[in-house]
């Protein structure tokens, strides 16, 4: 004991002194030593982290800040925390034998005793080690009165030996040092339904002869015998001597007097899901965190006649772990138990953003402590991958500097409110940029208060735009959403609609794009192309070349040539399909399939020696790129959606061409027709310009103008663009700046609550986030106005207090539909009972007093 | 189920929930995963519905004629179905990432959380309508053997007049209940002297760690000693041939379940409940990637775990804890997940032979369940109460495939 003790303050001294050398010579390192004056002593050290050999479950410091000890399933060492590193000092697990009683779930150090520590094992015994044993084995009590795991063990912050333990069987236990058992023993069951004993019992009222006699017993016994929970964590108080908190499975918090164990001083419900921690603040008698798998951090108030809540963190996965940061009122550090490894340190007046963050963890962090209690730089952490670690405060990464510090809303009536740095908008408001836009400016600054800490960070302005009535109408966003077509038809078509959807809503230059893309890709052929493919056909009669001859039909509108190409390589029967169908069959084929074209397909081919201009746009091979056949879903039902494979279009066609009714026809007219191909071949080529240049050529300049138009703003065109043109130009554009369109314009077309055209947005973009949008959840849950628990089997009433969550304030019934609300006074009611209210009365209907504005 | 209207109502709920409500998979392929999961335990019963569900929302017919006929996407669940069946402990991170792997036919993670639990959903039920005999007669002359639903009549009477033909067995032959009274009367005895014993008698680490290995040993001779005598094996093989309709929703239909001890070498350590529970672990994982999942099954659990009428067979005011208790852990125990804080003892005393022959079907060879088996454990019980531990049977079973999958995800994840 005091021989260790004596080890460590002299390491700690040359620390000190190997300190000061080191800062005069390297003052610019980043990991720089941090030494802290605590009444005389100091803390130096640096970011640092060591490997175990075990994943850790706890860990817990002495409270001489330089020894950790470090428990698992099958680790338990203390370790020296030293200036450079850790140094193992001592391994508590001797013995040949693994036992069950070192598989550790808790550790705990006592806070006066150097030499004394206790660990819960995850098999329900409680183990107490004294450090001072002679003996290499310095296990000292064990306590098997728990029947389960004991989650928890907790020494109290003053008295030298009281132990208490909450374990998964549902109890507490106080355990006296000096005594070989407990000295009482706390339930966790609910104190109403236990102790009610037989007096109060619930009877479910069913009609007697569905379920004869079960029914009845189910509800009586569950009841009445009161389901003890499984206890996740306590905590003595560190200022009241008697008082314990105990948290729970169920979502309970209690509160105990260590004298009265018959019955809880005080219970609420903290958390939906278990709590699994809590921490008593250091210096604010009544407040206390807890954590819980619904992912939030809470602080009561405990004062107060009912535990009040005061701050609520909400954080991205359960809190395993949650620790008040020493010297810093509102700090708190939690860590997780599932998916995120990091440890978070919030200020719980900015529940949002994490004021640090430490990411050294590769692995879920299972222990936190703070190396000592005055301490507020020294971040302890150990973890299920093998690491203990130091975190440094300075060290820290602080997702606020990542965050954007600007903020852009909307509201109702299309007012604009902005809110930047208030630098950045000083600036901006000498400028002037549109005069005539922004009519009345309105600025507010907020009021700082120095106290508080984010002063630097919080000197925001907030200007708001009002917008002029008329002058900002979005009618033709809307109309051109909904008018536009996007796919379904052939290109030309599709192009040649929304061309003359924008001529009619007056926007000339976007109508003349569609035109000039028209142009570009649906001309009848490419000069080059043809006359390669030409001489090509003729030089061999089959294979490879043939087909690529082909192909030409394809081309020639421009698509995406080396897919089809690629496709009809790896597929000889799908070549034989494009071969043939050259004349009739493969129009006819995809005019079968091709919603909203229906040429009779000797038409087609009639015209491929007359007028060349109705081939193309009438051709459906066109509108292939757009893919609308397979798009759409080829059966007759509807799904609810699709599953998104991948851009299905090659694969399809190929399904397509092996499905055994396709190409048993197709093979047919191969054989009946072989010529064909260079008949049609020699007379499409007849037919094309031979100055045409390839759609490939203009991809460059297209996509340039799909930038050009974004960049405008007009993301609409953008996005419309690139799916009509689909394969041709997708290709050319990252995936990025295409997400990036895509959920700009998704998130415009539900503004304006396009629902309709959004969702034919998202099914038809090829982007994989984007087309996940729609396999999103659409469930909303309301949260309950009483105990603010998402209300799950209905919107209206709340299972838990069994209290009608809205009520109309005219009518006094239950609102089931829709409820409105005025912002004001919270009042509201039936839409229809509030506007016939508000149209003869000013005053909220409740009888609050407060004037309700309806509008 | 009806006869625990309140563990009904919750398994309703989560099933409604996986099958209708919002979900990211499409309907049709739920049913279809559901079929696929039945077809792994040949139980044409559930097929059969979610034969009539999958046409209902819309599937494609020519689905049904097998696996060869439906999208790579659904037939690279096969593997993971297959094992999550029978041998779920060996599904590791390396299955996952072969199914999320970006490609043609990759799955996202809340699809693939969303399958697992209808598999693991439907593995459990399979195994509960077994064990309960809801099972239509198989009919080897109807060749597509889908249509019909004729109900084995032994579990029509058991469920629906429950206590009349119990009270008619009881009144009718009277030298098994004097055999089995004295059964019922030493199972009470022991949960009793379980209970108050506990504080004396503490057994040695070392020796609940033999514990567990031996019931985890033992669990291996139970059916193979038992089940060949009941069912010699030509039996199986006829089985096999009858129900090949079945088999073509799967693979590999000689992959049955393996006892976890029989492999010997040790390479795949025990499964440490502690280490990965469903309350701190699982829930939040399932939560996190198929939203509200995780609240109905967390409830379902609880219900099943919880439910007591405090009554035995005639006894009543019988905490049953100890007993819950046992039958749960003895299937996490076949499926190599062990409870630091239980002692395996407790299983060896409290169920017997027979019991555990039955448990050891149910769980692992749902299809081998016969109603002698049924009959030949605790005789003085009610039927209610029989569906009671096949409730927990089935709970306990998916609770077992579902840690390990979400394991492996996890895993996969970190």
């Amino acid at each position: 004991g005091p021989g260790t003790h004596c080890v460590d303050w002299g390491t700690y001294r040359a620390s000190l002194q190997g300190l000061t050398d080191r800062k005069t010579t390297d003052p610019m390192e980043k990991m720089s030593r941090v030494t802290t004056a605590l009444g005389g002593s100091a803390l130096t050290g640096r970011t640092m982290h060591c490997h175990l050999d075990a994943p850790a479950n706890a860990i817990s410091v002495c409270r001489d800040a330089a020894q950790v000890v470090v428990a698992g399933r099958s680790i338990f060492k203390i370790y020296a925390i030293e200036d450079e590193q850790f140094v193992e000092k001592l391994n508590l697990r001797v013995g040949r034998k693994p036992s069950l009683n070192l598989s550790c779930a808790d550790v705990v150090w006592h806070q006066m005793d150097e030499n004394l520590l206790a660990t819960a094992a995850t098999n329900g015994v409680v183990v107490t080690w004294n450090l001072g044993r002679p003996s290499r084995n310095k296990q000292d009590q064990l306590f098997t009165e728990h029947k389960r795991t004991v989650n928890k063990v907790c020494f109290h912050p003053t008295e030298a030996h009281v132990l208490l333990s909450g374990s998964q069987d549902g109890f507490m236990k106080c355990f006296d040092l000096r005594r070989k058992d407990s000295v009482s023993t706390f339930s966790g069951e609910a104190p109403e339904a236990g102790r009610a004993g037989g007096e109060v019992r619930w009877v479910h009222h069913r009609p007697p002869d569905t379920f004869p006699e079960s029914t009845k017993r189910v509800g009586e016994d569950q009841l009445g015998k009161g389901q003890s929970e499984s206890v996740r964590d306590v905590q003595f108080s560190i200022r009241d001597y008697f008082t314990f908190a105990s948290t729970f499975e169920n979502g309970n918090v209690q509160l105990w007097d260590i004298r009265r164990p018959d019955r809880c001083e005080r219970m609420f419900t903290a958390h939906n899901g278990p709590v699994f921690c809590c921490d008593w603040h250091p210096e604010d008698r009544g407040w206390l965190a807890t954590g819980g798998r619904d992912k939030m951090v809470k602080v009561w108030d405990m004062t107060t006649h009912r535990a009040k809540e005061v701050h609520c963190v909400q954080t991205i996965a359960s809190v395993a772990r949650v620790k008040w940061r020493p010297e810093c009122r509102h700090h708190l550090a939690t860590c997780s138990m599932m998916v995120d490894h990091n440890i978070y340190v919030w200020d719980v007046r900015r529940p949002f953003v994490p004021a640090a963050m430490f990411e050294e963890h590769r692995d879920v962090t299972t222990g936190i402590a703070w190396r000592h209690p005055h301490d507020p730089s020294f971040l302890l952490s150990g973890s299920k991958d093998s690491t203990l670690c130091q975190h440094l405060f300075r060290d820290a990464s602080q997702p606020v500097e990542r965050a954007n510090p600007e903020g852009l809303c909307y509201g109702l009536f299309g007012d604009l409110a902005f809110a930047a740095k208030e630098s950045l908008v000083a600036t901006e408001s000498g400028r002037k940029p549109y005069a005539g836009d922004r009519r009345h400016p309105i600025f507010f600054k907020r009021k700082l208060d120095p106290a508080e800490p984010f002063v630097g960070l919080a000197s925001s302005a907030l200007s708001v735009f009002e917008i002029e009535p008329g002058s900002g109408s979005m009618s033709w966003f809307v109309d051109t959403a909904e008018r536009y077509a996007l796919a379904g038809r052939p290109l030309a078509e599709l192009c040649d609609h929304n061309a003359k959807v924008a001529r009619e809503l007056g926007r000339n230059q976007v109508a003349q794009t569609w035109t000039m893309l028209r142009i570009i890709y649906c001309s009848p052929g490419l000069a080059s192309a043809t006359s390669l493919n030409h001489s090509v056909g003729k030089g061999s009669s089959c294979g490879l070349p043939l087909m690529n001859s082909f192909n030409l039909k394809d081309m020639a509108p421009g698509l995406g040539s080396e897919t089809r190409l690629d496709r009809s390589k790896g597929d000889t029967r799908s070549d034989t399909v494009l071969l043939d169908s050259s004349a009739t069959l493969i129009t006819n084929e995809d005019n079968e399939e091709t919603e909203g074209s229906d040429v009779p397909a000797d038409y087609l081919l009639g015209d491929v020696e007359g007028e060349e201009e109705e081939l193309y746009l009438l051709d459906p091979e066109h509108a292939h790129p757009e893919e609308p056949e397979y798009v759409l879903p080829q059966e007759a039902f509807p799904l609810r959606h699709e599953i998104v494979d991948t851009p299905p279009g090659p694969e399809h066609l190929q399904d397509k061409a092996d499905s055994p009714h396709v190409s048993g026809s197709e093979a047919d007219a191969a054989s009946l027709a072989p010529v064909d191909s260079s008949f049609s071949l020699i007379s499409i080529s007849h037919a094309l310009y031979d100055t045409r240049l390839p759609p490939d050529f203009f991809s460059a300049l297209v996509c340039d103008m799909l930038r050009f138009y974004a960049e405008q703003g007009d993301v609409q065109m953008a996005v419309s663009v690139l799916i009509v043109l689909g394969e041709r130009v997708r290709k050319d554009i990252d995936e990025q700046t295409q997400e990036h369109w895509y959920t700009s314009y998704i998130d415009l077309l539900q503004r304006f609550c396009l629902w309709n055209v959004s969702n034919q947005v998202v099914k038809l973009s090829t982007s994989r986030a984007i087309s996940c949008l729609n396999q999103a959840s659409t469930t909303l849950h309301v949260n309950c106005s009483h105990c603010k628990r998402p209300m799950s089997s209905r919107g209206w009433v709340c299972d838990r207090c069994h209290r009608c969550a809205s009520m109309c304030a005219v009518c006094h019934h239950v609102v089931k539909g829709l409820f409105v609300w005025c912002q004001g006074c919270s009042h509201g009611g039936h839409l229809q009972h509030i506007m016939k209210w508000l149209e003869g009365s000013s005053h909220c209907p409740a009888g609050c007093g407060h004037l309700c504005e309806y509008s | 189920m009806s006869l625990h209207t309140q563990y009904l109502e919750s398994f309703l709920r989560s099933q409604f929930y996986m099958l209708r409500m919002d979900g990211p998979l499409p309907l049709p392929h739920r049913h279809y995963i559901a079929i696929m999961a039945a077809a792994r335990h040949q139980c044409s019963y559930l097929i059969n519905m979610h034969v009539d569900e999958f046409l209902k929302t819309g599937g494609i017919a020519e689905w049904l004629n097998g696996l060869e006929y439906v999208p790579q996407r659904l037939k690279n669940l096969n593997e993971i179905n297959k094992l999550l069946a029978h041998r779920p402990w060996l599904i590791t991170k390396e299955h996952i990432q072969k199914l999320v792997k970006t490609g043609e036919n990759n799955w996202s993670l809340p699809e693939l959380v969303h399958a697992v639990v209808l598999l693991a959903h439907y593995h459990a039920l399979a195994s509960f309508v077994f064990g309960s005999g809801i099972n239509p007669e198989r009919d080897p002359e109807i060749s597509n053997g889908f249509r019909l639903i004729s109900v084995n009549n032994f579990c029509v009477c058991d469920l629906a007049n429950d206590n009349n033909i119990e009270n008619a067995s009881l009144t009718g032959n009277n030298f098994g209940i004097v055999d089995s009274l004295s059964e019922l009367e030493a199972l009470m005895d022991r949960m009793k002297r379980l209970r108050e014993e506990r504080e004396d008698e503490e057994a040695s680490q070392e020796e609940m760690t033999t514990r567990f290995e031996k019931e985890k040993k033992e669990s291996l001779f139970v059916v193979s000693g038992d089940t060949f005598h009941s069912f010699p094996h030509s039996d199986f093989e006829d089985d096999m041939i009858i129900t090949s309709d079945v088999s073509r929703y799967i693979e590999d239909p000689g992959f049955g379940y393996e006892d976890f001890a029989r492999r010997g070498e040790e390479h795949l350590p025990t499964f440490r409940a502690q280490d990965y529970t469903w309350e701190n672990h699982g829930f939040s994982l399932v939560n996190r990637l198929y939203s509200d999942i995780g609240h109905l099954l967390d409830e379902k659990f609880r219900m099943v775990y919880n439910l007591t009428y405090n009554t035995m067979a005639t006894h009543e005011d019988v905490d049953t804890t100890t007993l819950r208790r046992a039958l749960f852990n003895y299937v996490h125990c076949m499926f190599g997940i062990r409870y630091d804080d239980y002692d395996y003892g407790e299983v060896n005393q409290l169920l017997e032979r027979s019991l555990k022959v039955y448990i050891k079907t149910v769980t692992c060879y749902p299809e081998r369940t016969t109603k002698r088996m049924y009959d030949s454990y605790w005789r003085q019980f009610k039927h209610s109460e029989k569906v009671h531990v096949n409730l927990l049977l089935m709970e306990a079973r998916m609770q077992a495939e579902l840690l390990y999958a979400l394991r492996a995800i996890t895993r996969h994840l970190t």
